[in-house]
């Protein structure tokens, strides 16, 4: 073993260091999204008024739509929050020297990237897969998906899905037996608690998909009948089997960024975090409960009645821990000496737009309400505020709180709060007219509407051109910081930011606590 | 170990090609089976599976010469790699939960298949016959590795090779029924729900003994040649922990597919 930084290309292909692991998922994040967001401006393009805009295959449409969705979701979010900032933070936040496992860190992110490479395929091969994320049978079998296309999306799901379950396996083992003495579990950062509970989703979520995603492929392929009601199968078991994956994975995108905006808010109010303890277990509440509420996605299938007032009721009922999470953020800022620096402008901003998905989700929840909303854009209005704001909005929050501990270069301050402002109007503009078009009765997932939707429409894609052109904004960002930005100092948010990582330089040392920290700081909440 | 001493009990691996391997080998064998299964040559599909395996054999190499030769594995380490196998048993655990969802979603009559289970015109295999004699001996090969585990902690070497070779032998014998039965079966593979999920969990389970067989081959090897010793043999138990899982599961497989399911059959 040598404590020599290894050089050149080796270093990252063949690594088995945090750091640099964690840097190659935010860069591969990063990228992913530019292909993800290009989809969803196409998408908007070709929404922006009634009849065909550019389109002259429908069913590249669909490619599209499914295309953004899988990428947005399992190649943007999960890699940056969990593979990015969980493998830069965690073991720095608890004091470990690395994870548990190195090697299986690398080849968590070499899967993934295995899984691009099959993802890809599949969209230039027989036209696409132009199934949906969901991939629901019968549209995803061989009657009308013929080509390889679907074969080459399931196993681009099957290999992400191998990286995200071993992944999981290291955070937890990292989490369980590597904190710093004196750091008990009721000690820890937020973000690790957030960490911990979604790797526990991924682990037990994941193999289910698996086995759907098995059950799909032989279907196709070898004749069985799963899902196929000509031999006995039946296509809502793939409903039941996905969405008990599905929605955990909702609160897998979301669980890390509820950690990184409780970091942000404290910092930035100069106040531990209100109800430290209220926080922790109000995600472990929302992972349990995420378990037991999966046919919510189902409300038109035909569930019974009875059944449908269960999964109603245990929906709702995530709404009490997710507001202890909204009102605990409030408290925190309460009477503390806010400053509103990049970070804290995100994340407010996430609070303000989690909220607004959060009340439409509270809305959805109904199931009496849903048979109307299903598959229209009020649906898609609702889990982009939860998601493409929450979570995207979290991970630029993070970016800009970490990226001068990361890179050791501090980012341009008015560039981006400039940032901020274009992609906090234009994303509002985008998806609050959806709300509209939803209640109105447009439905999702077709390339041309009435006469009679096209106002709304029309605002909707000057927002995703505003958001776009702050995406441009970001990546000027990212240029000035890494040619004219500022060395960071090791800790320049001052008396706010209290946890591990702000106790090593910037960047850190390859291998940071040799020995271990002697932990003994009041958790988070003791003043 | 150069510039600093290390003052913290954990291992930090050195950098290994062994990963980035692993992966072009899954996307090789990913594409070579969508060759295979449209039609195509199997040849890329066995390539990738090659590569797999020999990234297994390399990977796995580096983890016991850690072990023995550099000493490595502390008792934090140790636990560590323990806490690992339990989690990725756990995760196998919510695989099987996709087959047994579908078997019941079936066979509780949820689906097009109607009211009755078996389907009509499928006539199961008998319960008390061979699938009840793979149980026993699947069972017994619980026992007796375990018994050749108390050999080992009891520094017993040769008992320790014998618990381990004899579950071994009777996984093998288990495998051999189970190829078997599916011969002797009265039903193909693409007969309808039934036989999706009789074969696909079965033989999910099936692959699963087959693996536990080579785990446990390999900690015979082990044990052999010196390897594990009363206080430190994480890849046996490992191997026994991921072993008595398949028994588990196989417990369950027999009970609902097996014996609740048939049972309206074998009542008329």
């Amino acid at each position: 073993m040598s404590d020599h930084t290894p050089t050149g290309w080796k270093r990252w292909a063949y690594s088995t260091n945090h750091k640099d692991i964690g840097s190659m998922y935010i860069m591969y994040a990063v990228v992913m999204a530019l292909i993800g967001g290009t989809m969803s401006m196409m998408i908007r393009l070709e929404l922006a008024e009634p009849g065909l805009q550019f389109l002259e295959d429908l069913h590249f449409y669909n490619v599209l739509v499914t295309g953004h969705g899988l990428i947005m979701i399992f190649f943007v979010v999960m890699p940056g929050l969990i593979g990015g900032f969980g493998n830069w933070f965690v073991p720095l936040m608890i004091g470990a020297p690395d994870m548990a496992f190195p090697r299986l860190n690398n080849i968590s992110f070499w899967l993934l990237i295995a899984a691009t490479v099959m993802l890809i395929l599949s969209v230039f091969i027989g036209g696409g897969a132009g199934t949906g994320w969901t991939m629901y049978p019968p549209l995803s079998n061989s009657l009308f998906h013929d080509s390889a296309s679907v074969d080459y999306a399931i196993l681009a799901l099957h290999l992400a899905g191998a990286s995200s379950i071993l992944g999981a396996i290291n955070f937890i083992t990292t989490i369980v037996n590597m904190r710093a003495p004196g750091m008990t579990f009721h000690k820890m950062p937020l973000f690790v608690w957030s960490v911990l509970v979604t790797a526990f989703l991924l682990v037990t979520a994941l193999p289910v998909l698996a086995g759907a995603l098995t059950m799909l492929l032989t279907d196709r392929n070898f004749g069985t009948s799963f899902f196929a009601p000509e031999g006995g199968g039946d296509p809502i078991l793939w409903q039941h089997l996905f969405w008990f994956f599905g929605h955990p994975e909702v609160y897998i995108m979301i669980l890390p960024a509820f950690g990184i905006i409780s970091h942000i808010i404290s910092t930035f109010s100069r106040k531990p975090v209100f109800g430290y303890l209220g926080m922790a277990y109000a995600m472990v509440s929302i992972g349990a409960v995420g378990y037991i509420v999966w046919a919510h996605h189902m409300y038109t299938v035909g569930l019974g009645v009875d059944t449908r007032a269960y999964f109603l009721l245990a929906t709702m009922l995530i709404a009490v821990p997710t507001g202890i999470k909204i009102f605990s953020w409030i408290a925190t800022m309460w009477g503390g000496s806010i400053t509103f620096e990049t970070p804290m402008l995100f994340a407010i901003g996430f609070i303000f737009l989690f909220t607004v998905g959060g009340v439409t989700g509270v809305v959805l929840a109904n199931a009496g309400m849903d048979i109307m909303m299903h598959d229209t854009y009020y649906v898609v209005a609702h889990f982009h505020y939860v998601l493409s704001l929450g979570a995207v909005f979290s991970m630029f929050a993070g970016f800009y709180y970490w990226i001068g501990k990361m890179s050791g270069r501090q980012y341009p301050e008015a560039l981006g709060k400039l940032h901020f402002w274009v992609t906090f109007i234009g994303v509002n503009i985008l998806f609050f007219p959806q709300h509209f078009l939803g209640l109105a009765g447009m439905p999702r997932r077709i390339p041309d509407y009435p006469d009679v939707y096209a106002g709304w429409n029309m605002v909707s894609s000057i927002g995703a051109a505003i958001a776009g052109f702050g995406t441009l904004i970001f990546l000027f960002v990212i240029y000035r910081t890494f040619t004219a930005g500022e060395k960071a100092a090791a800790n320049p948010w001052g008396e706010g930011a209290k946890t591990l990582e702000w106790t090593v330089s910037s960047p850190p040392p390859f291998h940071s606590f040799s020995e271990p920290p002697q932990f003994d700081a009041k958790p988070e909440a003791a003043e | 170990m150069s510039s600093e001493t290390k003052k913290h009990p954990y291992h930090l691996v050195d950098p290994s090609p062994w990963p980035l391997l692993g992966s072009v080998a899954a996307v090789v064998m990913a594409i070579g089976a969508i060759t295979y299964m449209k039609g195509g040559t199997p040849i890329y599909m066995f390539a990738g599976l090659a590569l797999i395996l020999y990234t297994m054999y390399v990977w796995w190499r580096d983890i016991i010469k850690e072990a023995q030769t550099e000493k490595a594995h502390t008792t934090q380490v140790q636990f560590g790699l323990k806490f690992g196998v339990f989690l990725f048993i756990v995760s196998e655990v919510m695989f099987f939960v996709a087959w047994f969802w579908a078997f019941f979603n079936a066979s509780l009559g949820h689906s097009p298949a109607g009211e009755v289970w078996p389907p009509e015109g499928i006539e199961p295999m008998g319960t008390w016959g061979l699938p009840f004699i793979n149980t026993l001996i699947l069972i017994t090969s619980g026992f007796v590795l375990e018994w050749g585990h108390k050999g080992l902690l009891k520094e017993d070497r040769s008992r320790a090779i014998k618990g381990v070779v004899g579950a071994v032998i009777l996984g093998a014998i288990f495998l051999g029924l189970q190829v078997h039965e599916y011969g002797e079966a009265a039903f193909g593979f693409t007969d309808g729900i039934y036989s999706s999920v009789f074969y696909m969990a079965t033989g999910f389970h099936g692959f699963h003994v087959f693996v536990g067989v080579v785990a446990l081959a390999v900690c015979a090897l082990r044990l052999k040649k010196g390897d594990f010793t009363s206080k430190q043999h994480i890849g046996l138990l490992s191997a026994s922990w991921y072993w008595h899982f398949v028994d588990v599961v196989w417990i369950f497989l027999f009970c609902w597919v097996y014996w609740w399911g048939n049972s309206a059959f074998f009542a008329q």
